[in-house]
């Protein structure tokens, strides 16, 4: 009998991770904002994303329905439980997607006043996704299948400094992103900025995990028990940290953002493994959450046949929009 | 002071899924008509479809933009608000949710950026194509979102095991009793919301004499497809409420402010329905008509509110009053698709005159109905979120407390209000600036290729050939 929960596990970390890669590149680029150095700057960075940032967006939307559908127990319970913390993430989601449209049809009065909704929105936006992961990290109180904890239990030293490293890991996203789509004052800019998100990134990297052990038995039972190939995923990050280092150094363009994905890839896997297999920590694992076999079975038939299409279409939109974003060049 | 988070929750749905749900209505029905004036300006190279097609396109990107957003949020909305419900109807809702998001949003979404961004990077082909691929999203999504729309209200091809629905017949489930009609009446409701927009805002320019050859095309085709679907909606709309009769019949007693079940019902005009009463506390009707338009009898029975307990009926005011703003203001659309068709007889459709002052005032006439109908069907459910199954004081996340519930809802009415007040303030600024030119033979942007532009363009920027009124800001 096939798996079904596994294969939508795999779809479902699949879809988070792109979202993940995707929209933390151009969230990235709106946390940089406040730091560019001028208003023509700024509008290269913007146009840099703004033919893809919807469909980035939209994986997040894929995660939420994806999650209902194959996890519903991971929907029903962390959405009630981070209620506050959702609201500011859409909050910021909502202020920072207008700007795109609001911000080049303002007046040069009114101008600053998107930039700053856009760097804001896409600031807490990215916090309050990290604080999700460290929310996480400590696990929900739950009782017969329902969120029975309190208002605040996802807001806590741990989970603010994991919503910091995401901050700080998206605008590396961004500044590698922008190495490789500018030239120029912009490009420039983004070298010298790169080695000092990539060290703000290690920083709390390291923090993190000397923290976690502590808040949370499970993952160090995992860490320093019985799994030691575990050990290989911060090595590959940290692997992926010196190629940012030394393709920076080397002025490459594409090399900086291919590095800082695979960081991306190499932690988010560490995560997993380390809480594997549990989705709604610390009672209920993947098996608990999963929805009906017949309603995965039905959603895999589709999914299996379109994702690889939205991929295709995807793919496409960035060849389509491919090579260097130049100033006072829009794409209309 | 204590707050219920049901109600707030309630309140908060309400409010959020309003103002997302005036944007898709008014995209679906304008992705339709950029696909076709790409498509006409292809074929017949007449540079009057390429300003039409550019200027609709703009303002299709700032309401598709708010749309998007507010979107973002109903997707999370049933998880935060609704947990239990959420958790009950997951085995269906889930997959058709997941599949709307797999089959339309990433289609609009990469598609809009070639739309939008894509003139000058894909050959002419490509970009129809792309116009036609975001305009078939908006259906596929439509077609998704009413499916669970309308699985909430009749429900079929599901059984509780263990606390949780489960799908027994897919087939049933997606295309549900009521599923046909809310599909058609809400696909020709967006069509009608874009025809009366463009309608309104081309009668506009040609009073201001602005672009008159591209704007007299899009009045007279508005008003071709006003004069065939606002007749076409009343018919549809009477066909959905037959069918609200069949499985829902205590919404369409709130509709008709019915309390007895009686033969030879009236059409109220007007009724001050008293709830705590259970009567109307005044009316005015015409005798049996309700009747004869329910069950095409003059003796015909129709359904009354007490066939069920005060406590599962819903509430009748919101229900019975929505109802009638939204066929008045269908019926003021027949008129003025009537009126459009005796001065096109005359020859005067393109005189400025009465009928072009007010068609711009008509711009709101499709989104109020739009809104008063969601309104009935959605408030004629309750107290049931899936009827006669799931209610709504089991769905409420057993989690959420008053306070939260208001934080959110203050939340997201003072977010809204800054963003939506600013999308109204820059559409109208866009309309305001006017069409831009361009060339004859050109395939491309009259606008000023060396300038950063997001996808509108900065308004008042684009050298507005003709000024409109003067200022801009």
């Amino acid at each position: 009998m096939i798996d079904f929960t596994m294969i939508w596990a795999v779809i479902i970390a699949f879809g988070v991770i792109m979202y993940v890669l995707m929209d933390g590149f151009d969230l990235g680029v709106g946390i940089l904002y406040p730091f560019a150095p001028d208003e023509e700057s700024r509008d290269v960075m913007m146009n840099s994303v703004a033919p893809v940032w919807d469909g980035n967006e939209t994986w997040l939307v894929l995660g939420g329905a994806g999650l209902l559908g194959a996890f519903p127990l991971v929907y029903s319970v962390l959405l009630p439980a981070l209620y506050l913390g959702v609201f500011l993430l859409l909050a910021g989601l909502i202020f920072r997607g207008v700007a795109f449209e609001f911000r080049f049809k303002a007046s040069p009065a009114k101008k600053g006043w998107w930039s700053a909704a856009f760097a804001g929105g896409s600031t807490v936006a990215a916090l309050a996704q990290g604080i999700v992961v460290g929310a996480y990290i400590q696990g929900f109180e739950t009782e017969n299948f329902a969120y029975v904890g309190g208002a605040f239990d996802w807001l806590t030293p741990f989970s603010v400094l994991t919503g910091i490293g995401l901050v700080l890991g998206y605008a590396l996203l961004g500044s590698t992103w922008l190495i490789m789509k500018t030239e120029g004052p912009v490009q420039d800019w983004a070298y010298r900025l790169t080695p000092r998100l990539l060290g703000g990134v290690l920083g709390v990297f390291l923090i993190i995990s000397f923290w976690t052990p502590l808040v949370d038995e499970f993952v160090r039972d995992r860490w320093f028990s019985n799994l030691f190939s575990i050990w290989l995923l911060p090595a590959g990050a940290l692997a992926c940290a010196w190629l940012i280092l030394r393709s920076v150094r080397s002025r490459a363009e594409g090399l900086p953002f291919v590095a800082t994905m695979g960081l991306f890839i190499f932690t988010y896997l560490g995560l997993l493994a380390s809480k594997w297999p549990y989705v709604v920590p610390p009672d209920y694992t993947l098996y608990d959450a999963a929805s009906a076999r017949e309603s995965q079975m039905f959603l895999l038939l589709g999914v299996l046949f379109v994702i690889p299409v939205v991929l295709a279409y995807t793919a496409w939109t960035y060849w389509v929009f491919r090579g260097k974003v130049r100033p006072g060049e829009g794409y209309h | 002071m204590e707050f219920d988070p049901l109600l707030i929750s309630r309140i908060q749905f309400a409010f959020v899924v309003s103002f997302h749900a005036i944007f898709p209505v008014f995209t679906i029905g304008l992705a339709s008509y950029i696909a076709l004036l790409e498509g006409l300006h292809f074929k017949t190279g007449n540079p009057a479809w390429a300003q039409l097609s550019r200027f609709w396109t703009k303002v299709f990107a700032v309401a598709f933009g708010m749309g998007v957003v507010s979107g973002i949020v109903m997707s999370f909305q049933f998880g935060t608000n609704w947990s239990n419900f959420a958790q009950m109807s997951a085995n269906f809702l889930g997959p058709i949710l997941s599949y709307e998001v797999v089959t339309a949003f990433f289609l609009e979404a990469a598609f809009l950026g070639v739309l939008l961004f894509g003139r000058d990077k894909v050959p002419r082909g490509t970009h129809l194509f792309a116009a036609i691929m975001v305009a078939l999203g908006t259906f596929i999504s439509s077609f998704w979102i009413l499916v669970a729309n309308s699985w909430m209200h009749t429900p079929a091809g599901v059984e509780f095991q263990d606390g949780m629905l489960h799908v027994r017949s897919w087939a049933e489930a997606i295309f549900n009793p009521s599923f046909p009609y809310r599909f058609t009446h809400m696909a020709v409701a967006s069509f009608l919301t874009g025809s009366f927009v463009v309608a309104g805002v081309s009668a506009w320019y040609l009073l201001k004499g602005h672009k008159v050859e591209a704007n007299r095309k899009a009045l007279s085709m508005c008003l071709w497809m006003i004069l065939f679907l606002a007749p076409a909606q009343a018919v549809i709309g009477d066909f959905h409420g037959l069918n609200t009769l069949e499985y829902q019949p205590t919404k369409v007693a709130a509709m008709e402010g019915n309390w007895e079940t009686q033969a030879g019902a009236p059409l109220l005009l007007f009724a001050l329905p008293d709830k705590a009463a259970q009567e109307n506390r005044f009316e005015f009707g015409i005798p049996k008509l309700a009747s004869i338009i329910l069950t095409h009898e003059a003796d015909g029975v129709v359904p009354g509110l007490t066939e069920v307990a005060p406590e599962d009926q819903p509430p009748v005011s919101i229900v019975f009053w929505s109802f009638r703003i939204m066929v008045g203001i269908g019926f003021l659309m027949i008129a003025f698709g009537i009126w459009g068709l005796v001065l096109r007889l005359r020859g005067r459709l393109y005189e400025p005159g009465r009928f072009h002052r007010l068609l711009p005032l008509m711009i709101a006439a499709p989104f109020i109905a739009v809104l008063a109908g969601w309104f009935t069907t959605e408030s004629g459910r309750a107290p049931w979120l899936v009827y006669g199954m799931i209610n709504f004081s089991e769905g409420v996340t057993p989690s959420l407390t008053g306070w939260m519930a208001i934080v959110s809802l203050i939340g997201y009415m003072s977010v809204y209000a800054v963003v939506y007040a600013s999308g109204g303030y820059y559409l109208w600024r866009l309309v305001k600036g006017g069409m831009a030119d361009v060339e004859p033979g050109s395939t491309e942007s009259g606008a000023h290729p060396k300038r950063p532009l997001s996808a509108g363009g900065p308004i008042g920027d684009t050298a507005p050939a003709a000024p409109i009124k003067g200022e801009w800001t």
